[in-house]
């Protein structure tokens, strides 16, 4: 029947070069959890300058951590790209990640990457508030994440309680104002955002803009993005960063790291190299990541607040840990 | 009809004294343990994570404002869908409406939307349209052609005799209608209406982009949140018993119609004159087309001419999209139609006790959402079978499993068109069986195929969750690239790819139509 042979055929064609497993020299895997506005520009780069092909899966941080937690010795994954520090530091405590090469970790200060050496920070960004300029004046701004909590944002709040980007912000919290502070603080925003509740930051700055809410806590990178996209004259809001040293103003480290069960130890540990050199923070400073450069002394080219101007939460990799306490309080709080 | 007529005693008699053929008994057992692997699978990750745990993850104050919501969702969609589908149908088919030929056509294409690619459409005009009244609106628009499809051609078969009785007995038109007509399609409204039901329990992007929190949106955030099997699992058993009550109560909404169905068809059905109600009833036609197809296609005109910039990069062109979309979707729609056939030819040549249990394992996929099929095989490959593991024949044997419904029910109508005369006497004359399948049955049930194909195809070309999950590591498919963009709301950049899906959708939804138009009533439904 000419649907078998179709059938058969067309199998035979979609198993190439796509299969789960053995890929050839010369090529590796991500699992990154990064955006492709930070990711895909390097891999390009590197892909140029080393002739290493690199096959990128996108998900969400957690979802791939887990998937490789999963995956176990066979995991297809060689180098596991992460948004913020927790996802890597649950993969560093599972046992699962290839010490880092000396030379890649001496790139990037060292409160920046892993306390183990098990990973290298890449990128960071600050959380901070992003508002309606129409709905409300600078002054009316909050300074302190805190000040969120308060009633009169009932109804004024938005949030996107399931983004990993979130939990750094809780864990500092929880950090500063112990357990029952932040879980207290969680359910006071939980009530003022009410039905306001977004599946992802991207959407939680455009509502902002749009005036759908008045405010909300995100990272700076997402209003930064949505103003080149849109363009300036469609922007009705603004990014402000907290009080200096303020709990909700939290320093997140994006990081990489090479697998301990991949076979291409080698290619991978280029791959983390050619992150932090020179040229892969120059690649950074000038894409529309708007991500901060870690490593190689780059500072970043676009219009975003200084690097060194930032006076974030003075809480540590360390302690932001793996996420798995804000996670706990985001389920308590049913956000989760 | 003669021939239809004498078809059943002659296939009751044949089955009884026919031995099943081995090769296609072996075949169907294969398939129908294929199929059910996904829910054999999820049984068994239940079991894993023990009674106990089970309880604790299901007696959660989410799973009741889950259930809330996917039922009374469930309850407006259906209504709703069920009052449109109707009213459209009985315009199409039973009145003088102008230009009706065209509206039938029409009608149908919200089917080969997506139902995120109409949700998007909205909210890129409505930014704030969420929750209840949003996802009714969209699912509406989106499923309203499962209740139109059948009931038209059950209006279009209907026995005009009765109808004419009760007018001569002197009842209005409006009670005829209410009384006659209605009560001849009800059960092609009660069919178009579970299928609604099902549809809407396995849909997930409309959901996510409205904002509006459903099992599927749950499950789907549950292995985000962290890979997380045992909270998937235990929520994918809720919504599979939920499936399975839909599924049940269209079994006996079937059967209890069953004996009232009119077959017999001599003479073409009357058509109620419009007169002055031609104007509004063709202003309903065109606001319900607008409204569905309308508003996502001048979305994507608007956005494709916008110049608007995007920050992401596209991770595969359209060109490559569509190629991946193409290869996977057809080797999909080929495989399960290929796995229908034995599965079907038992089912109505040898339809004993074994062939029954072989259907029912197909049609039962039809009560699990592809996202939790797609989470039981990532689950089952990662540690049992890591060589299919992220490769792209899991994804088709995914897509085939999911789909295997549509193919099956097509193949299987169009089988039961053969009438098996016809192949005893093939075999009387000397042929062996297999030269009876391939010269006699295979041309008359041809077009059965070709729609079974048609509708995997174009089901598997828009599909979403499961393609999320499962697709290949560095491969996009056209629903793939698009969801990324619009979570970012790159509109621009994803508007290519909606225009994509819905030219590789439109050509078969056409095509299937006009195969719809010349099944029997009641064909597709059980």
């Amino acid at each position: 029947m000419g649907a078998a042979a179709a059938s058969a055929l067309a199998l035979a064609g979609c198993g190439t070069g796509s299969g789960g497993g053995g890929v050839a020299t010369g090529a590796i895997t991500v699992y990154s959890g990064q955006h492709p506005q930070t990711t895909a520009l390097l891999v390009s780069a590197f892909e140029r300058r080393t002739g290493v092909r690199v096959a990128e899966r996108d998900g969400d941080e957690d979802v791939l951590a887990q998937q490789i937690v999963q995956e176990g010795g066979r995991s297809p994954a060689d180098v596991y790209y992460a948004e913020n520090s927790q996802a890597l530091q649950f993969l560093s405590e599972k046992g699962l990640l290839a010490p880092v090469t000396p030379g890649t970790l001496a790139a990037v200060p060292a409160a920046d990457e892993s306390p183990g050496g098990s990973w290298v920070g890449v990128t960071a960004r600050v959380s901070g508030i992003v508002y309606n300029t129409r709905l409300l004046s600078p002054s009316q701004v909050p300074t302190s994440v805190r000040q969120l909590a308060d009633g009169r944002w009932a109804g004024k709040l938005g949030l996107a309680p399931s983004e990993t980007d979130f939990q750094p912000v809780i864990s500092s919290l929880s950090h500063s104002d112990g357990r029952a502070g932040a879980l207290s603080w969680l359910e006071a925003v939980k009530r003022n955002a009410g039905s306001h509740v977004y599946p992802d930051n991207e959407t939680l700055v455009a509502q902002i803009n749009a005036g759908q809410v008045a405010l909300g806590i995100v990272n700076h990178y997402y209003w930064y993005r949505l103003r080149y996209e849109i363009g300036s004259g469609r922007m009705h809001s603004a990014f402000a960063t907290l009080a200096p040293r303020d709990p909700g103003y939290v320093l997140d480290v994006s990081g990489a790291a090479v697998l301990r069960s991949s076979r291409h130890q080698a290619d991978a540990q280029r791959f983390l190299a050619f992150l932090v050199s020179p040229a892969g923070q120059e690649v950074i400073a000038r894409s529309q990541s708007y991500e901060y450069p870690l490593g190689s002394g780059v500072a970043t080219a676009q219009p975003i607040p200084a690097f060194a101007g930032l006076r974030p939460s003075p809480v540590s990799i360390a302690e932001l840990g793996d996420g798995a306490a804000a996670v706990a309080l985001l389920r308590e709080a049913q956000l989760l | 009809m003669a021939v239809a007529g004498i078809a059943g005693p002659l296939r009751r008699i044949a089955a009884g004294r026919r031995r099943l053929p081995t090769g296609i008994t072996t075949a169907a057992a294969l398939v129908a343990a294929a199929l059910l692997l996904p829910l054999a699978f999820l049984c068994w990750q239940a079991a894993q994570v023990g009674w106990g745990e089970l309880q604790h993850l299901l007696a959660r104050r989410l799973t009741l404002d889950l259930l809330w919501n996917t039922v009374r969702l469930a309850v407006v969609v259906t209504v709703a869908s069920a009052l449109i589908g109707t009213g459209a149908a009985w315009a199409t088919e039973r009145t003088t409406l102008p230009g009706r030929r065209v509206w039938a056509v029409l009608l149908v294409l919200p089917v080969a939307i997506p139902d995120f690619v109409i949700a998007w459409g909205w909210v890129s005009i409505r930014p704030s349209l969420s929750g209840l009244p949003g996802a009714a609106l969209v699912l509406t628009l989106g499923l309203y052609p499962l209740v139109y499809l059948p009931v038209a051609a059950s209006f279009r078969r209907a026995d005009p005799a009765q109808e004419e009785v009760a007018r001569s007995l002197g009842r209005g038109p409006f009670e005829t209608f209410i009384r006659v007509t209605l009560r001849q399609a009800r059960l092609a409204i009660a069919g178009g209406c579970l299928l609604v039901a099902l549809y809407l329990l396995a849909e997930y992007g409309a959901f996510a982009i409205l904002r509006y929190q459903t099992f599927t949106t749950e499950i789907f955030s549950e292995f985000e949140q962290g890979f997380n099997a045992p909270a998937a699992a235990a929520l994918s058993l809720v919504v599979a018993v939920l499936g399975m009550v839909v599924l049940a109560s269209e079994g006996v909404a079937t059967r209890a119609g069953r004996q009232g169905t009119v077959q017999a068809r001599s003479r073409a059905v009357s058509r109620a004159r419009l007169g002055r109600a031609a104007a509004p009833v063709t202003a309903a036609m065109a606001v319900l087309v607008g409204l569905a197809v309308g508003v996502p296609v001048a979305t994507i005109v608007y956005w494709m001419g916008s110049g608007q910039r995007s920050t992401l990069p596209a991770a595969s062109t359209l060109a490559g999209a569509a190629w991946h979309t193409a290869l996977y979707s057809a080797a999909a729609a080929a495989l399960a139609t290929l796995a229908a056939v034995p599965v079907a030819i038992l089912a109505v040549r040898h339809r004993g006790r074994m062939a029954i249990a072989f259907e029912r394992a197909g049609l039962l996929v039809e009560a699990l959402p592809g996202l939790v099929i797609a989470l039981a095989l990532v689950f089952f490959t990662v540690h049992y079978a890591p060589v299919l593991y992220q490769s792209a024949p899991l994804l088709v044997m995914a897509y085939a499993v999911m789909f295997f419904p549509l193919a099956f029910v097509a193949v299987r109508a169009s089988l039961a068109r053969v009438p098996p005369a016809l192949e005893e006497v093939g075999r009387s004359l000397g042929r062996r069986p297999v030269s009876v399948v391939v010269r006699v049955v295979v041309p008359l049930v041809l077009p059965g195929l070709l729609a079974a194909f048609f509708l995997v195809f174009l089901t598997a070309a828009t599909e979403l969750p499961a393609t999320l999950v499962l697709v290949p590591t560095g491969v996009q498919t056209l629903a793939t690239q698009f969801w990324a963009y619009t979570g970012q709301f790159s509109y621009a950049a994803a508007a290519p790819f909606a225009a994509a899906m819905l030219a590789l959708a439109v050509v078969p939804t056409v095509l299937l139509g006009r195969w719809f138009d010349r099944l029997p009533t009641g064909a597709l439904s059980r």
